[in-house]
Order: structure tokens, then C-alpha cells, then sequence
């Protein structure tokens, strides 16, 4: 019983680390270009914008967002919520599971939790 | 009479000469340009990060993508299109500026001589998986002013975050606009702003919104700044 316990515990967080990786290899793909390698919202686009991309790690304004409202702009883009058509719509590219790994992502970066 | 079967033969041997000469570049093309071009199309099968390691642009829809005479020419002499490379991420070093790739470092890509060029074009231009996304489009060149193409582009679409409309001004993680139609069949500018997840499910590039007139004024701004 307690050796099940222990495995489906371990597969539990497999789970989540496989989650996280995705979030991760997303974030890469999709949003580095702009939002920058390591979030701050340097990118190799930023210097020719006329916005500039949200820094991810700043902990005070990501944590003003609740899941939903991230999940909302990643889905449909700045003009959905009033801010600039520079943040892209990606709800073409990327299914519902894919948003919710990028929020969780996001979280790990402004706020260092899964 | 006993000559024409050699006659018969010979004409039927001429006319296999140019499929084995296809055959030789489909080989050279094998040979030198696979290593880093995806020539069969798998991609929806793999995961995302598939995209991250790709050392060139897909070339197995060339025959979809390309325009002939432009091919020709670049293959002898090839200037960069993607100004950051292939996955910036990867290539970008954050410095005070923010992330910044270095296009010097950047390899130079290999040159062909003129025949070579030709040869391998016409092979290129026979790949043409995508002929259904193609023959879908219903969009007819037209024209648009400059400085309103240059504010859709901008401005209402938000096209130049990642993207060059001139040399030096616009995002560097796409492709170069600005040469775009040159490069381009006018039916594959169309289908591919109107949906790049079509074209390669893992494209950088985001479905945008745009209906079938929005896409047509995008891409007659293409025209514009290609013609200008
Ligand atoms: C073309 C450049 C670009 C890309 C690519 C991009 N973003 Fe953005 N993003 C922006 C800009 C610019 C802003 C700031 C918009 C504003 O403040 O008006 C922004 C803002 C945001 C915000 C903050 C919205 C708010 O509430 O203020 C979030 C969250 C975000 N982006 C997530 C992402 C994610 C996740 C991805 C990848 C899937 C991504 N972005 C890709 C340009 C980009
Ligand atoms: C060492 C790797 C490498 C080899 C070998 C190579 N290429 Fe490329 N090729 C690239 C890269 C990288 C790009 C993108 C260049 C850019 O964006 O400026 C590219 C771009 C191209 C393009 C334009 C594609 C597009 O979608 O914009 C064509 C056409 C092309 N290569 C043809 C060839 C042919 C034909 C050969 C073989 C003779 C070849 N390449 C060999 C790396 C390579
Ligand atoms: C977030 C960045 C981004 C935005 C915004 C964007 N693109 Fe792209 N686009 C790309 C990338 C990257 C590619 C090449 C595919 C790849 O490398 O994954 C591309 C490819 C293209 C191509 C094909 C070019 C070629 O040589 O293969 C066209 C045409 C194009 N984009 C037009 C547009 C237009 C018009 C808009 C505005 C509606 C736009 N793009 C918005 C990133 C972007």
C-alpha cells in the first residue's frame, strides 16, 4: 500500500514537472522574442517597439493580475483587454491546456510558485 | 526501317534524360542542403520543441512558397532574411540593451554557382505539399498607399513587432518584409498571414483575426514596399 502510495506520488510529480517543462518550452517559443530570455521584457524585439513587452519577473504588477485575466491576454491579445495589439492573440496557436501551462509559468516567474 | 526503333529509342532515352538529371539534384539536394533543412514535413507529430532546434527553414513546400527567379538569384547570392537567425532565444545574448543577437556572428549561408542555382530551383519549385492551401486563396493584388499600409502594418495590426518592413526598422524575430514580394508567391502571402498554424503548426508567427480583406491590405502593403 503504502509502495503505491509512493509511486502514483512520484508519477503525481512527474506530472507536474512535465507541466512546468511545457509551460517552459512554450514561453520559449512564443514569448522570449519579445518578453526576453529571461522575462524582464527585453526581448530581441523589445528595442524596436513602440510599447514595451511586460517584465514577468516584476513580482508587484504580475501578482495584480488574477489566472483568468493572464489567461485572457495570452488568449486574445493587448486589445482584448485595452492595451496594445504589440501583445499578440495567441488563442490560434495554442490550445487551453497550453494557456494554462504559460499562466503557470508565469507565476513561477514573478512569483516563484508553480 | 531498321532505323527507326533506334530512332524510337533514342527519343525515348532523351526524354528520361532530364528525370535522371532530377534525380542527380534531388540527390545534391539531399547531399548539401539536408543537414539543416527539414525537407519532409512532420512537425504536427513532433512536440514544440521541435522549433527551438531547427537549424533552417522548412524547404519541402518551395515549390508552395517561392518564386522562381527569386530562388535562382538568392542561391548565388544569399543575403539574411531572419535578421536575429532561426530561434533567437537560443542565439540572443541579454546584455544592458536587453537581448541582442549579434547577425555578424551570425554563419554566412553557402553560395551555389549560376547553373547549380537554376537546378536546384526548378527542383525546389516541384515541392508542393500545399497546393489544396493555395488553390483556398482568393486574394487578388491590388494597391495601397504607402503611409496607410505602413500604419495597418503597424500601428492597428502590430505586424512590425517582429517584423522589418525596411531595413533597420521593425522586430527582428521574423522573417525580413521587405524583400517579401520578391520571395513570395502573392497566394502564399495571403494564406500564411491569414493562417501561419496551417503553413507549420509550431510557426512563431500568431493567428491573428484578420478577415479576408484585412489580410489582402497587408499584403498589398507587401507589394507596395516590394515595388517601391
Ligand atoms: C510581439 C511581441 C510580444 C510577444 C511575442 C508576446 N508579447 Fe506579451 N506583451 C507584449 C507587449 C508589448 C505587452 C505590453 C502591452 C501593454 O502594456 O499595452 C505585453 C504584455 C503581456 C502581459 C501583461 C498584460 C497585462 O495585464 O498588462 C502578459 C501576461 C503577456 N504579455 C504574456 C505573454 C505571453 C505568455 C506570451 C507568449 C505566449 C507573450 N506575451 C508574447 C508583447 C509581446
Ligand atoms: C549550414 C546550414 C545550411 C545549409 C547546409 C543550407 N542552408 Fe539554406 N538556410 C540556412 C539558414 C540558417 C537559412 C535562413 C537564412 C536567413 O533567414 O537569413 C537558410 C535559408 C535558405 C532559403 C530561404 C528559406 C526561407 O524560407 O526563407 C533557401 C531557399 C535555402 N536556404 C536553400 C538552401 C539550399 C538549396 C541548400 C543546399 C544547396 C541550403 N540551403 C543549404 C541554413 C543552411
Ligand atoms: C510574434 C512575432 C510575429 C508577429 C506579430 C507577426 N509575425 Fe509574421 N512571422 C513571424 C515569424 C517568426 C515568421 C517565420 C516563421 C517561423 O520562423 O516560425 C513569420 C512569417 C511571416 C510571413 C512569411 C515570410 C517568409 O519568408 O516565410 C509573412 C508573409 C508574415 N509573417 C507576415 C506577417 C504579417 C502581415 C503580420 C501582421 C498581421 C505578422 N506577420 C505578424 C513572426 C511574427
Amino acid at each position: 500500500m503504502k509502495k503505491i502510495l509512493l509511486v502514483s506520488a512520484l508519477l503525481a510529480m512527474a506530472g507536474v514537472a512535465q507541466a512546468a517543462d511545457h509551460g517552459e518550452q512554450l514561453y520559449e517559443t512564443y514569448c522570449m522574442q519579445c518578453h526576453g530570455v529571461q522575462g524582464h521584457g527585453n526581448g530581441v524585439n523589445a528595442a524596436h517597439m513602440s510599447v514595451q513587452p511586460r517584465d514577468h519577473t516584476d513580482t508587484k504588477e504580475m501578482a495584480a493580475r488574477t489566472d483568468d485575466e493572464l489567461f485572457k491576454v495570452i488568449q486574445q491579445g493587448g486589445k482584448a483587454i485595452n492595451k496594445s495589439v504589440l501583445m499578440p492573440m495567441w488563442g490560434g496557436n495554442l490550445s487551453d491546456d497550453d494557456i494554462h501551462a504559460l499562466v503557470a509559468h508565469l507565476r513561477q516567474l514573478c512569483c516563484g510558485k508553480d | 526501317m531498321k532505323g527507326i526503333p533506334g530512332i524510337a529509342a533514342l527519343a525515348a532515352l532523351a526524354a528520361m534524360l532530364p528525370l535522371a538529371a532530377q534525380a542527380d539534384v534531388a540527390g545534391d539536394i539531399q547531399q548539401q542542403c539536408a543537414g539543416c533543412h527539414a525537407l519532409s514535413h512532420d512537425y504536427a507529430t513532433q512536440g514544440i520543441a521541435e522549433r527551438a532546434e531547427r537549424k533552417a527553414p522548412p524547404l519541402d513546400y518551395a515549390g508552395n512558397k517561392f518564386q522562381r527567379d527569386w530562388l535562382v538569384a538568392w542561391l548565388q547570392a544569399p543575403a539574411r532574411i531572419r535578421p536575429a537567425g532561426m530561434f533567437a532565444p537560443r542565439l540572443a545574448v541579454t546584455g544592458p540593451d536587453g537581448d541582442v543577437v549579434d547577425a555578424d556572428a551570425l554563419p554566412a549561408h553557402p553560395a551555389l554557382p549560376a547553373a547549380q542555382a537554376e537546378a536546384m530551383a526548378d527542383y525546389l519549385m516541384t515541392l508542393k505539399p500545399f497546393d489544396a492551401l493555395i488553390e483556398a486563396e482568393s486574394y487578388e493584388p491590388g494597391s495601397i498607399a504607402l503611409r496607410m499600409g505602413k500604419m495597418n502594418f503597424g500601428k492597428f495590426k502590430g505586424c512590425d513587432g517582429c517584423h522589418q518592413d525596411e531595413p533597420g526598422t521593425g522586430g527582428v524575430s521574423g522573417p525580413e518584409l521587405y524583400t517579401a514580394w520578391a520571395r513570395l508567391q502573392p497566394s502564399f502571402i495571403s494564406s500564411y498571414i491569414a493562417n501561419p498554424v496551417a503553413w507549420d503548426p509550431h510557426t512563431m508567427m500568431p493567428v491573428g483575426d484578420a478577415n479576408a480583406d484585412a489580410v489582402a491590405k497587408l499584403a498589398n502593403y507587401l507589394k507596395a514596399i516590394g515595388e517601391k
